[in-house]
């Protein structure tokens, strides 16, 4: 295969993989965050302790997380066909690549969120704040960098995870990689693509640094 | 100012309270001062109900704070400001930003809240660092935005939660003046808790010591003193070893020009070696603690002559 037959199928399937990993991490983030929060908020010696909610939300994360991706693809399939009608192509991959990479999130969120000051959250609220104050311009303001380094290493995740979304004809480079380089034994295929998801991690992990860097005062 | 009834408070069989009662008077420095473990650092936050006691009651500038919940308490925290130990910052905030953080809890507009940041920047003497981040700061600056942060909200009361235990000797002194001052200046009425006897010896009016959950002393700082017996006494002016048989304790205060010892030894037919002793600055006037043995007939002549003088004297 020509370098000149080689480059709109990567183009192609680099857009396709940049409209899957960039839907479901914006969906990711949006459900993800307020479930890390809930975890801290509603846990034993949290801002609301609510142990049994808490407990819920965890085995719900739990059973989501050890779940291997192309495992919980498949299993969710008629959860997908509820929430957008169908069950293969682009559209239909965003979901359970959200489902997958939410409960992952959440963790991330949760981790970076306990490493607040509690010092900082109880002179907070001895100034009076009350719970929802200290969450939005406490707990988040200051669990930032870490929520952005989290947010880094679940579109890293994304990008894995959409390999496997080929399977369910969500095209991507991994599916590029699979049906070219892998069944019809074109390497130089297999090679380009490999180059370029390395190059793609690699300037999204610097870009997650930068940003973390930035955003940090400590 | 704060009144503090039958205090307690238990973790699991652990008592940190165990009856307390205080009584803080408006525009005074109040130091309750112990060793950890002692209930103090309990105490202070069973004021503000950052912890709950189990029984008794608070009392801050006439409100009862232990009936409250919620948004009531919440409002009721905007008039009691806090430090802390470690600060407590937001390393997420400029300097500026901290210091408008109780003001946004308070909804205070932000043009208000603009020109009351840069008036307590430089009440704390900070003016120029507005646009740092803490992790820019020493110590004794982050304690300055902290209590710039503290007095926003224009509290009745200040609480200090060992403000002065992380900084070095000179910092603490000048964090110390500078409460001191808004004691002063604003008549700021200010409860502190500390282990360091400097601290209740440069700035408190008043003091108690704690000791397993109770007070075991508590008053004026310059009553405690003339106090026969007082800890409170024993630690500010620590005298080497234990006393000897028959030596005696002078404990004045007041006027430290006054030639006591040489008029003793004038007056009566008796010899003074000095033992030991300390004389220190506290509560606006001095005050020292002198141990000597008296040599000689005179010498229960010369005792009373001392303590009709005003001196406290204790003979071991």
């Amino acid at each position: 295969m020509t370098w000149e037959e080689m480059a709109p199928l990567l183009v192609e399937a680099t857009v396709e993989t940049a409209i899957m990993v960039g839907w479901s991490a914006l969906l990711t983030v949006l459900l993800g965050l307020p479930l890390g929060v809930a975890l801290v908020v509603f846990d034993r010696g949290g801002l609301r302790p609510l142990p049994a909610l808490k407990s819920v939300l965890g085995m719900v994360v739990n059973v989501g997380r050890s779940l291997p991706f192309i495992v919980l693809m498949i299993a969710i399939i008629p959860f997908t066909r509820l929430v957008v009608g169908t069950t293969i192509g682009t559209a239909a991959v965003v979901v359970p690549l959200t489902v997958g990479a939410v409960p992952f999130f959440a963790r991330l969120v949760e981790t970076s969120l306990r490493e607040v000051d509690r010092d900082v959250i109880q002179a907070a609220q001895a100034m009076g704040a009350g719970r929802a104050t200290v969450v939005a311009k406490v707990l988040l303001p200051e669990a930032l960098p870490g929520i952005v380094a989290g947010i880094t290493v679940t579109v890293v995740a994304l990008i894995g995870y959409t390999a496997m979304a080929g399977t369910i004809g969500g095209g991507g480079l991994g599916d590029l990689a699979i049906r070219y380089g892998y069944q019809r034994f074109e390497t130089g295929v297999m090679v380009a693509t490999v180059v370029l998801l390395v190059v793609i991690v690699q300037l999204m992990q610097s870009l997650g640094d930068y940003a973390a860097r930035r955003l940090s005062h400590k | 100012m704060i009144e503090v009834s039958g205090l307690r408070k238990a973790y699991g069989r652990t008592v940190a309270l165990d009856g307390v009662d205080l009584s803080v008077r408006e525009g005074e420095v109040y130091g309750v001062v112990g060793r950890s473990g002692a209930g103090k650092s309990t105490l202070l936050r069973c004021v503000n109900l950052l912890e709950r006691p189990d029984s008794g009651t608070v009392r801050v500038a006439g409100q009862e704070l232990t009936g409250l919940g919620g948004r009531d308490l919440n409002r009721a925290r905007r008039r009691i400001g806090m430090i802390h130990q470690h600060f407590a910052l937001l390393s997420s905030r400029t300097v500026a930003g901290n210091v408008a953080f109780p003001l946004e809890v308070m909804g205070v507009p932000r043009a208000e809240r603009r020109r009351r940041v840069a008036e307590l920047l430089e009440l704390v003497g900070l003016n120029g660092r507005e646009r740092d981040h803490p992790h820019q700061l020493s110590g004794g600056q982050k304690q300055r935005v902290g209590i710039a942060r503290a007095l926003a909200g224009k509290p009745a009361v200040l609480l200090s939660d060992e403000a002065t235990s992380a900084l070095d000797p000179a910092t603490t002194q000048s964090i110390l003046d500078l409460l001191k001052r808004l004691n002063t200046e604003l008549g700021l009425t200010i409860l502190l808790i500390t282990h360091e006897m400097d601290v209740i010896k440069s700035v408190c009016d008043s003091a108690a010591i704690m000791s397993g959950g109770r007070v075991e002393e508590s008053g004026a700082v310059a009553d405690l003193i003339r106090t026969p017996g007082s800890r409170l006494t024993r630690e500010i002016f620590p005298l080497p070893g234990p006393a000897p048989a028959g030596s005696v304790t002078l404990t004045f205060t007041g006027d430290p020009q006054r030639p006591l010892v040489s008029e003793v030894v004038r007056k009566f037919d008796v010899d003074v070696s000095i033992l030991g002793g300390a004389i220190e600055e506290i509560a606006g006037g001095s005050a020292g603690r002198l141990r000597v043995a008296l040599i000689g007939d005179e010498a229960p002549a010369a005792l009373d002559y001392l303590r009709e003088s005003g001196l406290l004297v204790e003979v071991s």
